[in-house]
């Protein structure tokens, strides 16, 4: 991939962010201006579940945004290890608390919705413990990635750890969803239904497409600050 | 073959000369299972009902408890150096020193827990459920806390770390642990369960010792 390796040369990785940033960020601010107004006063509440339906809004897109950062992490952690990447390790380091707070997000608007509509902020459901262990393999990652004086040293430890979560992520999602109906059988309402109406739908891909554009902003935005962070860092040993 | 002997061999004898640190570890798994009762009080259905998990997570953290030392000694002392550099693969030698963990922790917890089992009050059959389930599952937590052990090493506050790292990877071989008991409880037939926790114990042994040795390179560099 011609243009991975392109990229992999830190100074030639900021020259392209710092063209890239200021229109990214710019559509960002947009698409999530255009997302909120759809998502918050132009959707109709649904006929179920009421206002209360604005939250899956933010809620659902964290979820996938959560999840597809961690396997980003993983992919950073294979180029690390396999070609050496330069920039897979500083911008997995980068992308780590982004992905976790997404994941947070998830966790705590799941909560809010499920106080008005399942009368609790939480139950043990399959798909909430899943989220839930998904955010402690991000914090593992941090944690692993900032525990080396030598954070050469860190970076691979957690690109190891990051391949190894994600094996074992179908393998955690299998066994959650094995111990809820052994533990708790349907006890409770279950989102979506068959379909979701397209006045629903189209203002949620809406946010989901403005918060991905937030994440990748992000993720740029952390990278840009941990190649100074190096920079820092080897300019002082020196 | 030889050199995968002697290492656990070694482990083995070292662990012989200073039987303390074993013992401490079954200590451990002793007193926090007591302390549920305790916390949760003396009735004895509830008692019942819980102990299949309380000391499924009680064994979890009592063979976490002993990992933190599976690679720091060796890489404090230099064996670790010397392990690298021979001339067998480090994939094996990550592996014996799981094994050798296994023997003096996983395998005493195994045997330990039914007589606590009877504590709270487990019926017989679920007291043979429970020491199977623990000799299938314990190897697996014996692994992955192994790679978590060989990515902290040498890192700040290494044991509370490993811990965050190996809880979350060990949350199927736990449920599918306390869930054969449990199911066996209910009059069901717990064969399932035990056959999944071999299947997550065979990917742990396929897996886990490459990237034990990958970590374990890092280290030495």
């Amino acid at each position: 991939m011609p243009g991975l390796h392109f990229l992999a040369n830190p100074a030639r990785f900021r020259r392209f962010s710092q063209r890239a940033l200021p229109g990214l960020a710019l559509a960002t601010v947009l698409a999530l201006l255009v997302g909120l107004y759809m998502a918050l006063i132009q959707s109709p509440p649904d006929y179920q579940q009421g206002e209360t339906v604005r939250i899956m809004f933010l809620h659902v897109p964290s979820a996938w945004l959560a999840m597809a950062g961690y396997a980003l992490l993983a992919a950073l952690g294979a180029a690390l290890l396999v070609w050496r990447h330069p920039l897979a390790a500083l911008m997995a380091r980068a992308a780590a608390p982004v992905g976790a707070c997404f994941a947070l997000v998830c966790l705590l608007t799941g909560s809010l919705w499920g106080r008005p509509m399942w009368g609790t902020y939480w139950v043990w459901d399959a798909r909430l413990t899943s989220m839930l262990l998904l955010f402690f393999l991000y914090l593992g990652h941090i944690a692993l990635s900032r525990a080396y004086d030598d954070s050469d040293r860190g970076d691979r430890a957690a690109a190891i750890l990051a391949l190894a979560g994600v094996i074992n992520l179908p393998i955690i999602k299998f066994s959650v969803d094995w111990w809820n109906t052994l533990h708790q059988p349907a006890s409770v309402a279950r989102l979506g239904g068959p379909a979701i109406h397209p006045t629903i739908l189209i203002p949620l891909l809406w946010m989901a497409g403005a918060l991905l554009l937030l994440f990748i902003l992000l993720v740029l935005l952390r990278t840009e600050t941990e190649i100074d962070r190096r920079r820092l860092e080897i300019a002082e040993a020196a | 073959m030889t050199p995968v002997l002697a290492l656990i061999a070694r482990d083995l004898r070292l662990v012989w000369r200073r039987p303390g640190d074993v013992a401490v570890v079954l200590a451990f798994f002793v007193v926090a299972t007591v302390l549920f009762p305790l916390g949760i009080g003396p009735e004895p259905n509830t008692l019942s009902r819980i102990a299949a998990g309380v000391l499924w997570c009680a064994a979890l953290f009592a063979s976490l408890l002993s990992l933190d030392r599976l690679f720091a000694a060796d890489y404090e002392d230099g064996t670790l150096d010397l392990l690298l550099l021979a001339p067998w693969p480090l994939e094996l030698a990550a592996l014996a020193k799981c094994v050798a963990h296994w023997i003096v922790t996983g395998l005493p917890l195994a045997l330990l827990a039914p007589l606590l089992g009877v504590a709270f009050g487990l019926r017989h059959e679920s007291l043979w459920a429970l020491t199977a389930s623990l000799l299938v599952g314990t190897p697996t937590l014996s692994l992955i806390g192994g790679l978590a052990a060989a990515l902290t090493l040498g890192a700040r506050r290494s044991g509370a770390l490993l811990a965050l790292l190996a809880l979350p990877l060990c949350v199927p071989t736990l449920i599918f642990g306390a869930g054969a008991v449990e199911t066996l409880a209910m009059g069901e037939d717990f064969t399932t369960h035990l056959l999944i926790l071999a299947a997550l114990a065979l990917v742990a042994l396929a897996s886990t010792p490459w990237a034990m040795a990958a970590a374990l390179r890092q280290a030495g560099e």
